[in-house]
């Protein structure tokens, strides 16, 4: 009986041939990174000097620079949002949790009595960061405790957290000046962007708390079901609620990024659509939004598609606005090779070549 | 209280006493009297706010969240959601401008942005229905999509000039007591009007309001699901492109960043009207006098003056939020 239930240890050599190349080629990430090399390449044939990268005053600079740096915003957000996507939920409000961040560290700085100094710069951040808490708190608040679906108790914040964060900044652009807070979008530490340190350093951190603790098999269990998950002793309420606390504070420090980058903010604008762009680099990244399994290398993954992408089209001559419309065709593109519908329609084309071709459009 | 201890013909005073609305008119009910209420603690605050004049200024001003949130009470009554409606609506203004610019006439350069509506609407629904794409996911392309045309047609503002379309726009109705209207207005209203019909006196209806129940029952029923919900989303395509036309003969100009979060204050009027989330239970009278309530909100705070704008959509998300609880809490107690 045991000798049927487990698998012979040693399978046949044609087998094993085959499994490497149906790993490398079955990875989720296969396509999206050969995607982002694609994307390169296109670059690089457009304008040949695209991937050299020079050093200046001892920072690196270039394309390939620009665009780690630029998709830390989206990698913060979409770190958080993984981690809730996983527990079967998302969140809406990054956007605007983001703005308030900007607003709150904005006007404290600008409110400050030395208005350049570092240590008004980290009070004004930790501020923004602890309202982002509160923030978090309030969602979690809404799902765990009230039982809200997810999209809709996140609306909410969505909706207000834009007037509050107006309200913040009164509804001027504020404009800070402060050394400080402007390296944390273009400053250089050992020749590599600030703001994608802190974003690899965030990722570097989960990764360790998800995966070398039982954490992310407890999120993984809540995203699978809930109910059943708390029957089998795991505080579901209180994983969901840390989990949108997470995400709240990681859209803050995007929105801390942002802020820094333009040395401003501005409440309507600052970080609009991000909640857009982070779901978009999850799902590239082969996290699916029905909940229960999560990648953390796959959302890296798929920020810096998102980056590249914005970076590739403006370089091969389209104006940058035409980004929408790209990154529409990877969404559906996405999800099409996701679709199982799909697979499937493929894999029956594939084991029946000499139908005519008629894939469900 | 029940009606057979009741003498054989009650006076119609005790008839109006015992008379308890059906239960799932209640949020509507609910909705109505909050708009009414705000509009009378407005009339009290401010002279001259419950005028009937500013009642169909407030009709006016917001023509557009009516006909868009008509389009989304079809998508969230089978379940789904549609967040490309402020995208679409911003796509038919901008192809609008342009049209005439390039020299259409008015009627069917407005049938020509209808039709993309429609087809944008379709594609979704198709995306949605036959390759089981979540609709939240389906729509954000749609979204993308359609604001990235739109940037791709221009990223200024196109001044509409036409004066046929002039004619259409500034046309004024005379209603009763030299209190005048726009065409604008009865387009949305006939908007409602047409939507309330179709989801309850036809079979397209009932279909929507099966599939919100339950799809894989109305699936096991024989109701043509795909058909309908292949529709909804055409619908609210169509609504959108109504919607973004209204805006441009409200305008008379088509900006690329117009529109921007449309979506939710839709969504928002929709749940504030009593459509359920999940789907299955609403109504489009609702959806209109939630949008009402939401133009109330704007009216105050700019009537008042003295108060940041900013408070508008902090109101409108604790609105939100207390009809959401409220719906939380009413579907808990039925299961």
């Amino acid at each position: 009986m045991t000798d049927i239930l487990t698998p012979a240890p040693v399978a046949d050599p044609p087998a094993a041939r085959r499994s490497v190349a149906a790993r490398i080629f079955g990875h989720q990430l296969v396509w999206p990174v050969l995607a982002i090399v694609l994307m390169l390449v296109v670059d690089v044939i457009a304008s040949p000097g695209f991937l050299s990268i020079r050093i200046l005053d001892g920072h690196l600079y270039g394309n390939p620079i620009d665009i780690i740096r630029n998709s830390a915003p989206v990698m913060l957000v979409a770190l958080g949002m993984t981690l809730v996507i996983a527990t079967r939920g998302i969140d809406l409000s990054v956007g605007a949790v983001a703005a308030i961040a900007g607003a709150v560290a904005c006007t404290r700085i600008v409110g400050a009595a030395d208005e350049g100094a570092a240590s008004a710069a980290i009070l004004a951040c930790t501020t923004a960061l602890a309202v982002c808490v509160l923030l978090g708190v309030w969602n979690g608040f809404l799902v765990s405790v009230l039982g809200i679906q997810p999209i809709i108790a996140t609306l909410v914040l969505m909706v207000a957290g834009r007037g509050i964060a107006l309200l913040v900044t009164d509804g001027q652009i504020t404009t800070p000046t402060n050394g400080t807070f402007s390296d944390l979008a273009s400053g250089y530490v050992l020749g590599l962007p600030i703001a994608f340190l802190v974003a690899v350093g965030m990722v570097l951190l989960t990764a360790a708390l998800t995966r070398r603790t039982a954490l992310g098999m407890l999120i993984e269990a809540v995203g699978i079901n809930p109910d059943a998950s708390r029957l089998a002793g795991v505080r579901a309420r209180t994983i969901t609620w840390t989990v949108y606390v997470f995400a709240a504070v990681c859209a803050g420090i995007a929105g801390l990024i942002i802020a820094a980058n333009t040395n401003s903010v501005n409440a309507e604008s600052l970080g609009l659509w991000i909640e857009l762009d982070a779901i978009l680099a999850v799902v590239i990244g082969g996290t699916a939004l029905t909940g229960g399994r999560f990648s953390l290398a796959g959302t890296v993954v798929g920020a810096l598609l998102i980056a590249t992408l914005a970076r590739t089209i403006p370089s091969i001559g389209i104006p940058s606005e035409a980004n929408y419309v790209f990154k529409a065709l990877v969404v559906i593109v996405v999800c099409l090779l996701q679709s199982p519908r799909v697979r499937a329609a493929f894999r029956a084309r594939l084991r029946r070549t000499s139908e005519p071709k008629a894939v469900a459009a | 209280m029940s009606p057979t201890t009741l003498p054989a013909s009650p006076s119609t005073w005790d008839r109006v006493r015992s008379y308890s609305p059906p239960g799932r008119y209640l949020p509507v009910i609910g909705t109505f009297a909050l708009f009414v209420g705000m509009f009378g603690v407005g009339g009290l605050q401010y002279d001259q706010f419950a005028d009937t004049q500013n009642l169909l200024n407030l009709l006016r001003d917001n023509s557009f969240f009516i006909v868009l949130a008509v389009g989304m009470t079809f998508v969230i009554l089978t379940g789904g959601i549609d967040l490309s409606v402020g995208s679409v609506a911003a796509l038919s203004t901008m192809v609008l401008a342009k049209l005439l610019q390039d020299g259409w006439s008015v009627y069917p350069a407005m049938g020509a942005v209808l039709l993309v509506g429609i087809l944008l609407g379709a594609l979704m629904g198709v995306l949605i229905h036959y390759l089981d794409i979540q609709p939240f996911i389906a729509t954000l392309a749609g979204l993308f999509l359609a604001r990235g045309v739109t940037f791709l047609i221009s990223t200024d503002q196109i001044p509409i000039t036409n004066e046929g379309f002039f004619e259409i726009a500034f046309k004024q109705v005379t209603l009763w007591s030299g209190y005048t209207t726009y065409w604008t207005v009865l387009v949305s209203l006939a908007t409602v009007v047409v939507a309330a019909y179709v989801l309850a006196r036809t079979r397209f209806g009932r279909t929507v309001y099966a599939i919100g129940g339950n799809e894989a029952s109305a699936m096991l029923m024989g109701l043509r699901v795909a058909v309908v919900k292949v529709g909804v989303y055409a619908i609210s395509g169509c609504c959108a492109a109504l919607a973004g036309i209204l805006y441009g003969l409200y305008l008379s100009s088509a900006n690329s960043r117009a529109a921007i979060g449309w979506e939710l204050d839709a969504i928002a009027a929709v749940v504030i009207g009593g459509t359920l989330l999940t789907g299955g239970r609403g109504f489009v009278i609702g959806s209109f006098i939630g949008v009402l309530v939401l133009g109330t909100i704007k009216a105050l705070i700019n009537f008042d003056g003295s108060l940041d704008p900013a408070w508008i959509r902090i109101v409108i998300g604790v609105l939100l939020l207390v009809f959401v609880v409220i719906q939380r809490l009413m579907t808990r107690r039925q299961t």
